[in-house]
């Protein structure tokens, strides 16, 4: 197959690249740089497409770089910053893997002529029955199956991720063995575009007017202050200058437009149900019992899942967990089969 | 075949320049500032290739100093001048990045230019007699991307009026090659060069000093270039300069006849074939090598892959430190609206382009543009990410 991998400078492409070259496809490499600006972690700093373009090099391949800053600028950064504005907690590297790794990436491979596309995810793409399963990734603590739910089945026709099926361990063997000089690489774990230095509040400064906030308990008795509201997470407990001894320390609800933050107990945290909007299907609607996992390396809890419109349902679990911070990603499996997922409301 | 149009980012070694750098790399040639036999001999390589470049240029060989390109030759004429002199620098807003990222640097500002991509000599007026103390003005001989041909010496009397004090500088690394420098050029005190733009080595170049105009000498020695520049000498390097300058300047006449028609060809061709698409610039106030085009509706970074598919070799705009193209300062100083600009194609024809490379680029391009319009069409986009 002719495939075209995207390569981010890290230890985990790399070594898809090199396994698919072993496996005698014909690849070619391509980076994506999609963030100009300030970056000290993760993705496209020019230091990354160096170590992906050397890798490249070393695996005899071809590697181009696409410039899709506009499509990143639209697609991730502009509804990051919206949904911050709006109290949110957003997540953009799903919203990237949605809009920018297979989509705007698939769109230019096709253009290219390339039958697949290829990342270094820790999941599984498998056929069976008829249709295209995602699958949770062999080395569970690697599992990255949770930010690729939102992969359908044209998606998954089109996707190989050839490093599912090893450990983390492996990954760098292999990439160690074949001397790729991302072998040692660190991960990359934060949003690129979120500097270790200005954090959010020094990336979102510029961009929207943060306030700051009133922090009231339950009664609506002021107790504390946050310099920022729009930074505010639901769940959160830090930062809210608080008076120490007191219980009532976590966030339970964030107003932007009032200015304020709700604390209450941890148990005011606890929920049976998730709204969920914005759902999409590995392969098509399922409806009863599921397991549901609220963040990408959580734990998944029992739960059902009942469908309330097209793109709209609600997780009921058969535990309470804590709420959800609105934003993030809501992702229902069985086993170690993705079905689908969604935006907590 | 590999067919290749990327002549204004490098072209093909010519067999003179091949000649004199191998014979120079193969001669145990000593340090040329030393004072034995062998550093003589490196030292007379060096002073005849001064001539030959001078007389090339159209000026003295003891106003050439030689760097180590294009870059360097602009950088020490940006920098050197102002720090000779002090005040403020002027250039134009297409200039190579070369020039232009030295000149924000200095704090400089930026003239406009028509939607030609021509300096626009009112607005440069303006800007001067807006302006205290410049001392330097810079101007392209030849837009990189668009290959358009700036009027040199009206620029320069346009300086001389109204801003007395400067000298003027002016980039003409990618003028060589189809242009007569000893005419077009003149009107500088300051000219830049590169060799490997016109058959020579990459990593060699020089700037043209001429005598009276202030510098001070940005890299720091031995005091090679009579202290305008230190640095052994790469004299494999400047021999292969002088041998392919010569040799440019030698055929340049009937260079430009024939490729001019080539280009008319490929150009002509182009817009005939491809609905939606359009010139950048007048072609009569282009070099010879030039053809830039714009098609609607698509990204030229998913167009150049397609034809490197097919062995064709092309380029848009200049890439940035990543490899991804990005947003055109020229086309935008031009007026060109981004999304337009996305959708760029610059193919630059040299002496060793052949009519099957023509033939070849006809054949391909319609087709590759059709190819994206259909599954890869241009989103137009409103945010502007930076680069």
């Amino acid at each position: 197959m002719n495939v075209l991998v995207a390569m981010s400078g890290g230890v985990d492409s790399s070594v898809a690249a090199a396994l698919l070259v072993e496996a005698g496809h014909d690849v070619t490499g391509a980076t994506m740089k999609l963030w100009g600006g300030a970056s000290d972690s993760g993705c496209c700093s020019v230091a990354d497409v160096d170590d992906a373009r050397r890798v490249a090099q070393q695996l005899g391949i071809d590697h181009f770089t696409f410039g899709f800053g506009d499509d990143f600028e639209a697609d991730v950064v502009a509804p990051y910053v919206a949904a911050h504005a709006a109290g949110r907690t957003p997540n953009p590297c799903i919203e990237c893997n949605r809009h920018l790794k297979f989509d705007r990436f698939l769109r230019r491979a096709d253009a290219l002529g390339f039958d697949a596309i290829a990342t270094g995810h820790h999941a599984r793409v498998e056929r069976s029955g008829g249709a295209w399963h995602l699958r949770r990734g062999t080395d569970r603590a690697k599992d990255q199956s949770y930010v690729l739910h939102m992969l359908g089945q044209r998606a998954l026709a089109l996707t190989l991720l050839p490093v599912g099926e090893l450990s983390k361990a492996e990954v760098r063997a292999r990439a160690a063995a074949a001397g790729l000089r991302t072998a040692d690489k660190v991960d990359s774990q934060d949003v690129c575009f979120i500097t270790a230095t200005g954090g959010r509040a020094g990336f979102l400064g510029p961009r929207l007017d943060l306030a700051p906030g009133r922090v009231v308990d339950g009664a609506g008795n002021v107790v504390g202050s946050v310099p920022a509201v729009q930074l505010v997470t639901i769940g959160q407990r830090r930062g809210l200058g608080l008076p120490g001894g007191s219980d009532a320390r976590f966030v339970t609800g964030v107003d932007v437009t009032a200015g304020t933050v709700t604390v209450g107990r941890a148990e005011d945290l606890l929920v049976d149900e998730v709204v969920v909007g914005d759902v999409t299907w590995v392969d098509g609607p399922v409806t009863g019992d599921v397991e549901v996992q609220v963040s990408a390396h959580g734990e998944a809890h029992p739960a059902r899942f009942e469908v309330t419109g097209q793109h709209a349902g609600c997780v009921r679990l058969e535990t309470p967990i804590r709420r959800v911070a609105p934003g993030q990603s809501v992702v229902l499996y069985r086993g170690d089969d993705v079905l689908g997922g969604g935006t907590a409301a | 075949m590999v067919t290749y149009l990327d002549h204004a980012a490098t072209t093909p070694l010519r067999p003179e320049a091949r000649e004199a750098v191998v014979a120079q790399l193969d001669a145990a040639g000593g340090n040329s500032t030393g004072s034995h036999a062998l550093a003589r001999a490196s030292r007379r390589v060096v002073e005849e290739a001064r001539d030959e470049v001078a007389d090339a240029i159209g000026c003295a060989p003891g106003e050439v100093v030689f760097t180590s390109g294009g870059t360097e030759a602009d950088n020490l004429a940006v920098s050197g001048v102002l720090a000779a002199t002090g005040g403020t620098v002027v250039c134009s807003a297409i200039e190579h990045h070369a020039v232009l990222h030295p000149v924000e640097a200095q704090r400089g500002h930026l003239a406009p230019v028509t939607g030609s991509g021509l300096v626009d000599l009112d607005a440069l007026a303006q800007l001067l007699d807006g302006l205290d103390d410049v001392r330097l003005v810079s101007v392209m001989l030849v837009n990189n991307e668009v290959g358009s041909i700036q009027p040199l010496a009206e620029v320069a009397a346009v300086v001389a009026r109204h801003a007395p004090a400067a000298v003027l500088h002016t980039d003409a690394v990618q003028a060589a090659p189809w242009l007569d420098l000893r005419v077009v050029a003149a009107p500088a005190q300051l000219v830049s060069i590169s060799a490997h733009k016109v058959g020579g080595p990459q990593g060699v170049g020089a700037l043209v000093v001429r005598e009276g105009t202030p510098l001070r000498a940005q890299l720091l020695g031995g005091g090679q270039e009579r202290e305008r520049r230190s640095g052994t000498h790469d004299v494999a390097g400047v021999a292969g300069l002088a041998a392919a300058l010569s040799a440019a300047v030698a055929e340049r006449h009937e260079a430009v006849a024939r490729v001019g028609r080539l280009r008319d060809r490929l150009a002509d061709g182009l817009l005939a074939t491809v609905p939606g698409s359009v010139e950048t610039g007048a072609r009569a106030t282009k070099v010879a090598g030039s053809c830039h085009l714009l098609f609607d509706g698509i990204e030229s970074e998913g167009l150049l892959i397609l034809l490197d598919q097919v062995g064709i070799c092309a380029t848009a705009a200049s890439s940035c430190a990543s490899g991804a193209l990005e947003p055109s300062h020229v086309l935008a100083a031009m007026g060109v609206p981004r999304a337009a600009a996305k959708g760029s194609l610059r193919l630059s024809l040299g002496a060793t382009t052949t009519e099957a490379e023509v033939d070849h680029a006809l054949a391909a391009i319609p087709d590759a543009v059709a190819r994206l319009r259909e599954r890869e069409p241009l989103v137009e986009r409103s945010g502007g990410a930076r680069s």
